[in-house]
């Protein structure tokens, strides 16, 4: 038995190539080869480029994102401040046109109080002195009458019926 | 195998390299053999993996091109651009070819029904040694020139004048004989040995069955060691591809690089 397997062993040395097999690898190697470098890695690399252009893009676009925001938010606190100083100044200006607004009504209606006023006293005044004219020509008659009647003398002359009538009233105010 | 089984009686007939030389399934047709077969079963499966994974090239991968990408990118980062660094794009298909072909052809050893390494047969690891030993000796001088490249090579630079009468042999050695030599026989022996432990045990483990009464209770013992070195020869498969392709791209990535 174990010659044979000393026999086998040598006839069979693991360590010589044989032919067929040699130029079988040869084949197959290059078929392989030629198989992935044509169809297999420039897919893989076109899908690891691909992946890389998204993830880079994508995060520019996050980053322009974030900048349009932050841009934004700079101009929408800056409108803020100046609405904020805007109601501000026309409060303030509110208050003042009201305040003036307040005054000149306050004016005209002195104003037109005085006016009143003036309007009553001058229509009071002119009614007096209308009441004074007539009730001095009815006085003046009725006197005149009454010392005619009680003189017996007819006082008809104009001049002289108008002087005694002056000097009445003047009595009569001298002595009130 | 029939031999084996013929003997029975008489006694145990140890596996041996009589176990790797499969004879023609066709007479007279040196290529009609079941390692060959296996090597050409092994260019279809691989490239028809890869084409129907890498087809789409989808940006969000499938899970198909995701098992597809990450053995390629296994290999494209963990030894193209860790050992070879600038430039290794060009160097990733042949990187890649080589590490699915050995390590495909290494699990043939235990697939079910095939039960072959491949790489058993050392014509195969010959031929991919010899294949890596033309690409990092002409990518050398594509890159230096053929004198300098030698004298890179002979004389290392930096080194003591006398030094050269013991080094100059050693490093032209390195480079030309054993580099490619124990690249292929490290490959060979590990799937050799690999298949013949596994042989021993299963066929010594069916030889205790037939065997009187004592031994066929020793037999499933044998069994279970055999499956369990079935496992551990799984490992040694990825692994010896592994390093294949690794030194691979070291000699590449030391061939490129400028100072020795």
């Amino acid at each position: 038995m174990k010659t044979f397997s000393f026999a086998a062993a040598e006839e069979l040395n693991p360590l010589i190539p044989h032919t067929a097999e040699i130029i079988a690898g040869f084949i197959a190697f290059a078929l392989l080869y030629m198989v992935i470098r044509s169809k297999v890695t420039p897919m893989f690399e076109k899908a690891f480029t691909a992946r890389t252009e998204a993830i880079e893009g994508g995060m520019a676009k996050a980053e322009q994102a974030q900048r349009d925001a932050e841009v934004a938010l700079a101009q929408y606190t800056k409108q803020l401040a100046s609405a904020q100083t805007e109601a501000l100044s026309i409060r303030e200006e509110a208050r003042v046109q009201g305040a003036a607004i307040l005054e000149e009504l306050r004016m005209q209606a002195q104003q037109d109080a005085a006016r009143i006023t003036a309007a009553a006293s001058a229509s009071i005044e002119s009614e007096r002195q209308q009441a004074i004219v007539s009730l001095r020509n009815e006085v003046g008659t009725l006197a005149t009458e009454l010392a005619s009647k009680i003189v017996g003398e007819a006082l008809e002359d104009q001049v002289r019926q108008s002087r005694i009538v002056d000097r009445f009233l003047e009595d009569l105010e001298k002595s009130r | 195998m029939g031999k084996i089984l013929a003997a029975t009686g008489e006694g145990f007939n140890p596996p041996g390299a009589k176990d790797f030389d499969l004879p023609p399934f066709i007479d007279g047709v040196a290529f009609a053999t079941k390692p060959i077969l296996l090597l050409f079963l092994s260019v279809a499966l691989i490239s028809f993996f890869f084409i129907v994974s890498s087809r789409k090239a989808a940006v969000v991968p499938s899970k198909l091109q995701f098992a597809g990408e990450g053995v390629y990118s296994f290999v494209r980062e963990g030894l193209g651009r860790e050992i070879i660094g600038h430039d290794f794009l060009k160097f990733v298909p042949y990187l890649f070819t080589l590490f699915t072909f050995i390590l495909v052809n290494n699990f043939f050893g235990i697939i079910p029904l095939i039960q072959f390494p491949t790489m058993s047969r050392v014509s195969f690891p010959y031929v991919l040694a010899v294949i890596t030993f033309l690409v990092f000796h002409y990518v050398g001088v594509k890159k230096q020139g053929v004198i300098k490249y030698i004298k890179e090579i002979a004389f290392m630079p930096g080194v003591p004048k006398p030094v050269y009468i013991l080094l100059t042999p050693i490093e032209i050695a390195t480079f030309f004989i054993v580099r490619p030599l124990t690249l292929s026989l490290r490959l060979f022996a590990n799937m050799f040995a690999g298949h013949l432990l596994l042989l021993v045990f299963f066929l010594g483990g069916e030889h205790l069955l037939m065997g009187a009464i004592g031994l066929k209770i020793v037999s499933p013992f044998a069994f279970i060691i055999g499956i369990a070195l079935t496992f551990f020869e799984f490992m040694i498969q990825i692994l010896q591809a592994y390093i294949f392709t690794l030194l691979t791209a070291l000699y590449i990535a030391g061939a490129l690089a400028d100072e020795h």
